[in-house]
């Protein structure tokens, strides 16, 4: 039995035994996949008849409008996020980690339930409060103000508005923790010492605070601007399915899922996925070189 | 103690399987997926009857009731890595083109249809069929009527019976507003195409040509969508929530009593019964209005076909079985009175013992009875066509089209120009 077993004992060979639920795991859900979808790509795949179509489906992306259309809404989607959910909760951050805050439990709780929330929830209830009903929250809110009901969701900059407020409302909390763990990292005397030399508040957020949170803030960008081109769940919620008005919500990944599921070209969908790969691949290699982590561990 | 439970817990267990085993010695055990909740309820009584007629060959019928996306993806899936997929199937007929591409994964009915075939409708066999073969079982016929809400029309001095022509619609519109300015003569779809797809049937155009090209930029488009839209310009159209009459949101503004007239398929009826309370009692069905008279005055719409897919079980027993469920003369019965469908076996449209019964639900709810309108309507029903490229087109109008037309008041020419180069761009 012990002989059996020997090589785990063996310190060349016992690494790749741990390290082999991983490997085996990556390349069956991720490595296998993605060699299928390439290839997928080159296809035209209808049960009992796959057919190579080589560059045609690429040919067909460039000349799709309603593709753009998705590329330009994902674009769009991920800057607004990244403008609202980067600095907002770093700010809440700083402020629930401030000893002098009142409430903080109160604060951190009520700031992280609606990520605990189901999706599908919320975004029952986002196109409730959205509705183009006169009863409905947001537009009781302009009968307050004297203004008339508006359909909040037929429209292209209010249905972007809400599904924009919708994932800071739901992301918020999840981008805050990311923070305060960051936060909890810094120095408490780094903070004692500028208070000797008689800092403000603002040059201490300015000077130490961002600086000293720097890699968290790279992490939330990275995951942010991969989280916000995949988006599909939100816009699919707010509008009850894939199909928004005028395509007001429609992502790359909702384009990708209406033409693989809503009208069976798997080919042409895997072509869909594989823009939306490079495109998020790009952008992200791209920052982080900016923000010189690449840079760093090339070095 | 501890013996003694392990012991009842082992004979509980040997009697439950024994059991099952003498339920399913002499039957068979069908599975079934649909995306409405009646259908299945429908499935199980026909199974009962042919239980009963069937006394060596007992089906045990295990109907799914899946959400309508839902369904429909895991069937794609399912067909497309060949293990998975129930023994009978219902597909919406909107995505029922995707499931007719490249060799159809379904079994030929011809056979099992060929007792029945003379009784149905003929269209709506042809709608779930490629090249000959038959692969799908119609529910209904789905002809295209006016509901209207007649108490508010009596008030206002408009006789629904009278209007003929979408001139005299609008007339009735005029005087409905100057009563109850903040009511609407109907409703007008962003997210659906009924009303439409019943204006370009009238004029013998459809949304798709027989050689699979798309009818967007045509003069009998423009001429029906101009038409909508001067009068959601003047008021007398409205859109609604959700976009549509057959979504919450418009059923609940039908409910709500602003509506005149709802121009939907007959199986919209159900809905009423199910879901529009209100409106019980004061609601009377006509044809809808033309162009000008003497154009047909319905078209089938909407629908349901039922296949078999290649990996089930017992082919052969299911086929007989969604046969006799859906295309018999019993069947045909039940799809009225349980579903309140009109069924496309329409020799049964005359049989007034059935069409008549003055215990039936539907009948209680509405003014007049739907088939003396059907029996008047029955030879102009047209029949809407059906394509690979038929999804395609669905969602550019319902989603960018339509909404242009009627919640931005675009100018017609212009978005179906748009429309038909931007659909044209998505089939290939």
């Amino acid at each position: 039995m012990r002989k059996r077993f020997a090589f785990l004992y063996d310190q060349k060979v016992a690494p790749y035994v741990f390290v082999l639920p991983f490997i085996l795991t990556f390349l069956i859900f991720f490595l296998y996949p993605v060699l299928s979808t390439i290839q997928m790509s080159f296809q035209e795949i209808l049960p009992g008849m796959i057919s190579n179509v080589g560059f045609k489906n690429y040919q067909r992306l460039l000349g799709d409008r309603i593709f753009r259309t998705a590329i330009t809404n994902s674009v769009l989607y991920t800057f607004w996020t990244l403008a609202l959910l980067i600095p907002f909760p770093l700010v809440l951050a700083c402020m629930l980690n401030s000893r002098s805050m009142m409430g903080r439990g109160f604060f951190k709780a009520s700031l992280f339930l609606p990520v605990v929330t189901s999706v599908v929830v919320a975004g029952t209830i986002f196109r409730l409060m959205f509705g183009e009903v006169e009863g409905s929250l947001m537009n009781s809110l302009r009968a307050l103000l004297g203004l008339s009901p508006i359909k909040w969701l037929k429209v292209r900059q209010t249905g972007f508005a809400a599904m924009v407020l919708m994932a800071c409302w739901r992301w918020t909390g999840v981008n805050m923790l990311y923070y305060l763990s960051g936060l909890k990292g810094i120095p408490p005397e780094m903070y004692e010492s500028a208070d000797i030399d008689g800092a403000n508040v603002w040059q201490k957020f300015w000077l130490i605070s961002v600086p000293l949170v720097k890699p968290t803030i790279i992490y939330v960008l990275t995951i942010s601007i991969y989280g916000g081109l995949a988006m599909f769940t939100e816009s699919y919620m707010l509008w009850a399915g894939n199909s928004s008005p005028k395509n007001i919500g429609l992502t790359i990944v909702g384009y990708l899922y209406r033409q693989g599921w809503e009208q069976n070209r798997m080919g042409y969908a895997s072509a869909v996925g594989l823009v939306l790969l490079a495109v998020a691949m790009l952008i992200n290699l791209g920052q982080l070189r900016l923000t010189g982590v690449l840079g760093k561990e090339l070095d | 103690m501890k013996r003694t439970g392990i012991l009842v817990l082992v004979f509980t267990v040997v009697f439950v399987l024994a059991a099952g085993g003498l339920v399913s010695a002499n039957s068979t055990k069908l599975t079934l997926w649909t995306f409405v909740h009646q259908h299945a309820r429908f499935y199980q009584v026909m199974t009962e009857k042919w239980n009963a007629l069937n006394p060596d060959r007992q089906i045990e019928l295990e109907a799914s009731v899946l959400p309508y996306e839902d369904m429909h993806n895991k069937l794609q899936i399912a067909l497309q890595s060949g293990v998975g997929a129930p023994d009978i199937v219902d597909i919406e007929i909107s995505k029922y083109p995707n499931f007719m591409k490249g060799v159809p994964q379904f079994v030929v009915l011809n056979d099992v249809f060929a007792p029945y075939v003379d009784d149905i409708v003929p269209s709506r066999l042809e709608i779930y069929a490629r090249n000959g073969n038959m692969y799908g079982a119609p529910t209904h016929v789905g002809a295209t009527v006016a509901y209207y809400y007649v108490e508010i029309l009596e008030e206002a001095g408009v006789d629904y019976r009278e209007i003929k022509t979408w001139d005299d619609f609008v007339e009735a519109g005029r005087k409905l507003k100057a009563v109850y300015p903040d009511k609407f003569m109907g409703i007008v779809e962003t997210s659906a195409a009924w009303t439409v797809t019943a204006m370009l049937a009238q004029q013998g155009s459809d949304l798709v040509s027989d050689d699979d090209q798309p009818l967007i930029d045509t003069p009998e488009m423009l001429r029906a969508v101009t038409t909508l839209q001067e009068m959601v310009k003047e008021g007398l159209l409205t859109t609604c929530p959700d976009g549509q009459p057959d979504r919450e949101g418009g059923k609940g503004l039908i409910d709500q009593g602003v509506v005149a007239c709802v121009i939907m398929p007959q199986w919209f009826m159900s809905r009423y019964l199910d879901e529009i309370p209100n409106m019980n009692g004061k609601v009377a069905i006509a044809p809808v209005p033309v162009f000008e008279e003497g154009m047909p005055r319905s078209l089938g719409l909407g629908g349901t076909g039922t296949a078999i897919t290649l990996t089930a079980a017992d082919p052969d027993l299911a086929s007989e079985w969604l046969a006799f469920a859906k295309l018999s003369e019993e069947g045909n019965r039940m799809i009225w009175e349980d579903l309140g469908f009109d069924p496309c076996n329409t020799a049964l449209w005359t049989n007034t013992e059935m069409t008549h019964n003055p215990d039936n639900a539907y009948n209680q709810y509405f003014i007049n009875n739907v088939f003396d309108v059907l029996n008047e309507i029955k030879d102009e029903i047209v029949m809407v066509r059906s394509s690979s490229i038929s999804p395609a087109i669905n969602d550019y109008v319902t989603t960018v089209m339509l909404n242009e037309l009627f919640e931005d008041i675009l100018d017609p020419a212009e978005v179906l120009e748009d429309a038909q180069y931007n659909i044209e761009s998505q089939i290939f």
